[in-house]
């Protein structure tokens, strides 16, 4: 196809705007964990950009995207990027944008499962963890549903990553936080945040980015994207809403509580935004900022230190996208249509999509923590634990 | 009439503040400090080398109370704060000469 100005620059800076949100990532964990802790958090965030950004280009891009190999995995045709070029390709913007623009998706993907392993990760086993993982558990998913692999043949609908970035990110994250155990301390001792407007100030990065996560996955400057545009916001305010009053009804509207639930509708959005329209938006955010709140409760109440609640947000809030996808789909917006048009189908090719992603994920990633945590050890020690990974890891203090 | 004034690990502050009401004990001032006892600190090891972390967060507290009952809040703060391992803190009795309440300038005694 031609080259669409229009298009190549949205996508540019769409991409810009989905790196931001790595960082963002790690601004929203580093406020909800002890400062003796927050210069690591923000440090794997980047940490895992780093490492998907070289990654991506070396094996990661073909893996995901490369020629299909039994409905599983890509080839490696477009190994160190050969082949990706400054034309068209399939679309309307260059080979290299596209490329680039997954690449955030997929480091995203790595940042939002540091969740699991805040305050007590060993930086280098993290480091092995993270590409064995970007490369074991998200290039496939990946595959699968964008990259010509059997769920994308099957008619599982992903716009954006729902399945893809969040189920694997937060069911990854459950699997990890089993294997690494819980934080010194949890559960005799309250951890609280230390900087709550630090984690808001991700919040308003994440949300912001989101407008390129979503209505960048329109892959044009047109009207899809801004109907993606449209309940990518409409689905974050319900979400951040339905939070706010629930922990009201709890006791008091907690701020915190409305940003998460404002994430948790951003996330399940996220798989729909191509295909549904904005009243449905509405339903779907505030489904899941009830959803991802009562998670997050039951997770609490499991005594499980998954510390930071991205299988609550993301694990939970993708499934149920995944799972609203193939409800309220609607022709008009996407071409498909959902459950509420009387389609069963696409209905059943979500739940289908979406429960292979859960598994897959958790097990291969419990595998995964497993193996690195036999060979090099997965956690801190207790003193290091204890006096902060700031200064047992990096050396360094986060105020002085 | 004694300044008890407790160093502990800033984790143990909630059951500390729990013990004391239950004792009784319901007016003090709290602050975070940093400091170090004789260890100097915690020694971190990695790859033979050592890195000292010199000076580690605590917690103190302070409470004003009568004589007689220095004794009883000594124990019940050193039970709570203590987890037996090196760094639970100090406690110390500072003999105090007047205690005034600001909102109705009277001497308590």
């Amino acid at each position: 196809m031609v080259l669409d100005s229009g298009d190549t620059a949205f996508i540019l800076v769409s991409t810009a705007m989905v790196m931001l949100m790595i960082p963002g990532v790690g601004l929203f964990y580093g406020g909800l964990v002890r400062k003796k802790d927050v210069v690591s958090m923000i440090g794997l965030s980047f940490l895992a950009l780093a490492l998907v950004s070289v990654q991506w280009v070396l094996v990661g891009y073909s893996l995901s995207f490369g020629t299909d190999v039994a409905g599983f995995i890509g080839g490696l045709d477009f190994l160190g990027l050969r082949g990706v070029g400054m034309d068209a390709g399939e679309g309307t913007i260059p080979g290299l944008l596209f490329m680039a623009f997954q690449l955030v998706f997929a480091g995203i993907t790595l940042a939002i499962i540091t969740s699991a392993v805040a305050e007590r990760v060993r930086i280098g086993s993290f480091i092995v963890f993270g590409l064995l993982w970007t490369t074991l558990v998200y290039d496939p998913l990946a595959h699968w549903a964008w990259g010509g692999g059997w769920a994308g043949q099957l008619g599982a609908l992903d716009f954006a990553g729902g399945t893809v970035v969040h189920i694997s990110s937060g069911f990854g994250a459950l699997a990890l936080a089993l294997v690494i155990g819980k934080r010194i301390g949890f559960g005799d001792h309250d951890m609280e945040p230390h900087n709550i407007p630090m984690t808001m100030l991700g919040a308003a990065l994440l949300w912001f980015g989101w407008f390129g996560f979503n209505a960048g996955s329109a892959l044009a400057a047109d009207g899809l994207a801004a109907n993606a545009f449209v309940v990518t916001n409409t689905s974050a305010a319900a979400g951040a809403l339905a939070w706010l009053f629930a922990s009201w009804v709890k006791g008091k509207p907690s701020a915190l509580g409305m940003v998460s639930g404002g994430i948790a509708g951003l996330v399940a959005i996220t798989p729909a935004a191509g295909f549904v329209d904005a009243i449905s938006a509405l339903a779907i955010g505030a489904v899941a900022g009830l959803l991802c709140y009562k998670a997050l409760l039951f997770r609490v109440g499991k005594g499980l230190d998954e510390s930071l609640d991205a299988w609550a947000v993301h694990g939970v809030g993708g499934l149920w996208g995944a799972i609203a996808t193939g409800i309220f789909a609607v022709e008009a917006v996407g071409g498909y249509s959902g459950l509420l048009q009387g389609n069963v189908d696409q209905f059943i090719a979500q739940v289908i999509g979406a429960g292979a992603a859960v598994v897959y994920a958790f097990v291969v990633t419990y595998a995964l923590a497993k193996i690195v945590d036999a060979t090099m050890g997965l956690r801190v020690t207790e003193d290091e634990e204890y006096v902060g990974l700031d200064i047992s890891q990096h050396g360094e203090k986060a105020y002085a | 009439m004694m300044k008890v004034e407790a160093i502990i690990r800033p984790e143990r502050l909630d059951q500390v503040k729990k013990a004391l009401e239950e004792k009784g004990f319901v007016g003090m001032t709290v602050g975070e400090v940093t400091g170090r006892g004789e260890q100097k600190g915690i020694k971190l090891q990695f790859r033979g080398r050592t890195m000292d972390v010199d000076l580690l967060p605590k917690v103190r507290i302070e409470l004003i109370v009568k004589d007689e009952v220095v004794d009883d809040l000594i124990e019940t703060i050193a039970t709570a704060a203590r987890t037996g391992k090196p760094g639970d803190g100090r406690i110390f009795v500072i003999p105090v000469a007047r205690s005034v309440r600001v909102r109705t300038g009277e001497v308590v005694v």
